[in-house]
C-alpha cells in the first residue's frame, strides 16, 4: 500500500501532468490563431 | 545495450518509489538545456528573415524540450554509467528514484512531442534538424559510440552543435554557410571543453569504464590534441565575421577570447606536474564555457540591436 509521501509525490505529478496538459492545449489554440490568421488575411478572395 | 532495472538496482540499494516532479525535472538536464536554447536564440535572431515572436517562442520551446528529451533518453542509458561516477552518482536514475522504463516513456514521448510541434507551427526543416539533434545524440553519442572509442566527443559533439541550425531553419527554412559557421564553432569548441574536465575527472571516468581521451591514451596527450583544438577554435571563430554574419564587436571579443583560449590551452600544455595540471584544465574548463557564452552573446546583441534600430527607423 502506498504511504503518505507516496501518495503527495503521487498528486504533485499528476498536477504536473495536468498543467502541461493544459499548457499544451493553450499553445496549441494560439498557435493555430496566429497561423490560421495568417493564412486567412493572405488568401485570395 | 541498456541497463535494465535490475542490473541499476544491483548498483545502487534504494528501490525507486516513483520520481518527484523536480526528478523528471533532472532529468531534463537542466543546464545543457539552457545552453541549447541559448545558441538556439543565437541562429534565430542572426537569421535573415522574419518570424512570428509568438511562433519564434513556441521554436525555442520544442527545441528546449528536445534537448531535455535527449537528456532523459541519456540518462537512461548511461544509468550504469552514472552510478559509478562522483558527478553523476546522485542522478535520479542511480539513486533509484526513477524507473527506467519511466525515464524511457518520458524520453520518447517528449522528443516526439517537441518533432512534431515544432514541424507544425513552425517548419519541417526545423523539425527534421531537431529529430536529427535528438537522434545523433541518442543514438551515435550515447549507444554507439560513448563506450568504445575515445573520439566520442569529438563526433558525438556535432549534437550539441546542432541547434544553431535548427534556431536558423525555423527563421529561413534551411541551411546556409553562415549557420554552419556557427555550427563549426560549437562542433570545435566541444573536444577541448570536455577533455579539460575528463583531465580532471580521468579516475571517474576510468572506474566508471568510459574510454575518454585521459584514460586510452594518457594526461600529455590529451593536454596536446586541447591545444590542437583550441588553435583551429580561434580562427574558426571569427569565421562568421568573414561571412559578414558579425560586426566589429564580435570579430574583437572572438579575436581576445580566442588568444586567451589559447594562452589557457598553452599553459596546460607545458605543465608537467600533474596536480597543477588538473587545476590548469580545471581553469580551462571553466573558462571555455564563459567564452562561448561571451562570444555567442556578442553575436547575440549586435543582431538583437540592428534588429531594435530597423524598427526605430522605419516610419
Amino acid at each position: 500500500m502506498p504511504g503518505p509521501i507516496d501518495e503527495r509525490k503521487r498528486r504533485r505529478r499528476s498536477i504536473a501532468i495536468a498543467l502541461a496538459l493544459a499548457g499544451m492545449v493553450i499553445l496549441f489554440f494560439v498557435i493555430t490563431l496566429i497561423r490560421l490568421g495568417g493564412n486567412v488575411a493572405e488568401r485570395t478572395l | 545495450m541498456s541497463t535494465t532495472s535490475a542490473e541499476i538496482r544491483g548498483t545502487i540499494s534504494a528501490p525507486a518509489d516513483g520520481g518527484s516532479v523536480s526528478d523528471f525535472i533532472a532529468l531534463l538536464k537542466p543546464r545543457v538545456m539552457s545552453l541549447v536554447v541559448f545558441t538556439a536564440l543565437v541562429g534565430m535572431v542572426s537569421a535573415p528573415g522574419d518570424i512570428h515572436p509568438v511562433i519564434a517562442f513556441v521554436g525555442l520551446l520544442c527545441i528546449a524540450v528536445g534537448a531535455g528529451a535527449s537528456g532523459a533518453l541519456n540518462m537512461w542509458y548511461e544509468a550504469d554509467i552514472d552510478a559509478r561516477m562522483q558527478r553523476t552518482a546522485a542522478r535520479p536514475l542511480p539513486r533509484g528514484r526513477i524507473e527506467p522504463s519511466e525515464a524511457l516513456a518520458f524520453g520518447v514521448v517528449l522528443a516526439a512531442f517537441s518533432v512534431m510541434t515544432l514541424g507544425l507551427a513552425v517548419n519541417w526543416t526545423a523539425s527534421s534538424l531537431l529529430a536529427l539533434t535528438i537522434g545523433f545524440y541518442v543514438f551515435i553519442y550515447t549507444i554507439w559510440l560513448k563506450r568504445r572509442t575515445p573520439q566520442n566527443i569529438v563526433i558525438g559533439g556535432a549534437a550539441g552543435a546542432f541547434p544553431p541550425l535548427v534556431g536558423w531553419a525555423a527563421v529561413t527554412g534551411g541551411i546556409s554557410l553562415e549557420s554552419i559557421s556557427l555550427f563549426l564553432i560549437i562542433f570545435i569548441w566541444t573536444p577541448p571543453h570536455f577533455w579539460a574536465l575528463a583531465h580532471y575527472r580521468s579516475r571517474d571516468y576510468e572506474s566508471a569504464g568510459v574510454p575518454m581521451l585521459p584514460v586510452t591514451a594518457g594526461h600529455e596527450e590529451t593536454r596536446r590534441q586541447i591545444l590542437i583544438y583550441s588553435l583551429l577554435l580561434a580562427p574558426i571563430a571569427l569565421v562568421p565575421s568573414l561571412l559578414g554574419l558579425a560586426g566589429p564587436a564580435y570579430t574583437l571579443t572572438a579575436a581576445i577570447l580566442g588568444a586567451m583560449f589559447v594562452r589557457l590551452a598553452l599553459i596546460l600544455y607545458r605543465t608537467r606536474r600533474r596536480d597543477a595540471a588538473d587545476r590548469a584544465a580545471k581553469r580551462l574548463f571553466r573558462f571555455s564555457i564563459l567564452y562561448l557564452f561571451a562570444i555567442f552573446a556578442v553575436l547575440l546583441s549586435e543582431h538583437a540591436l540592428a534588429r531594435l534600430a530597423n524598427i526605430a527607423g522605419s516610419p
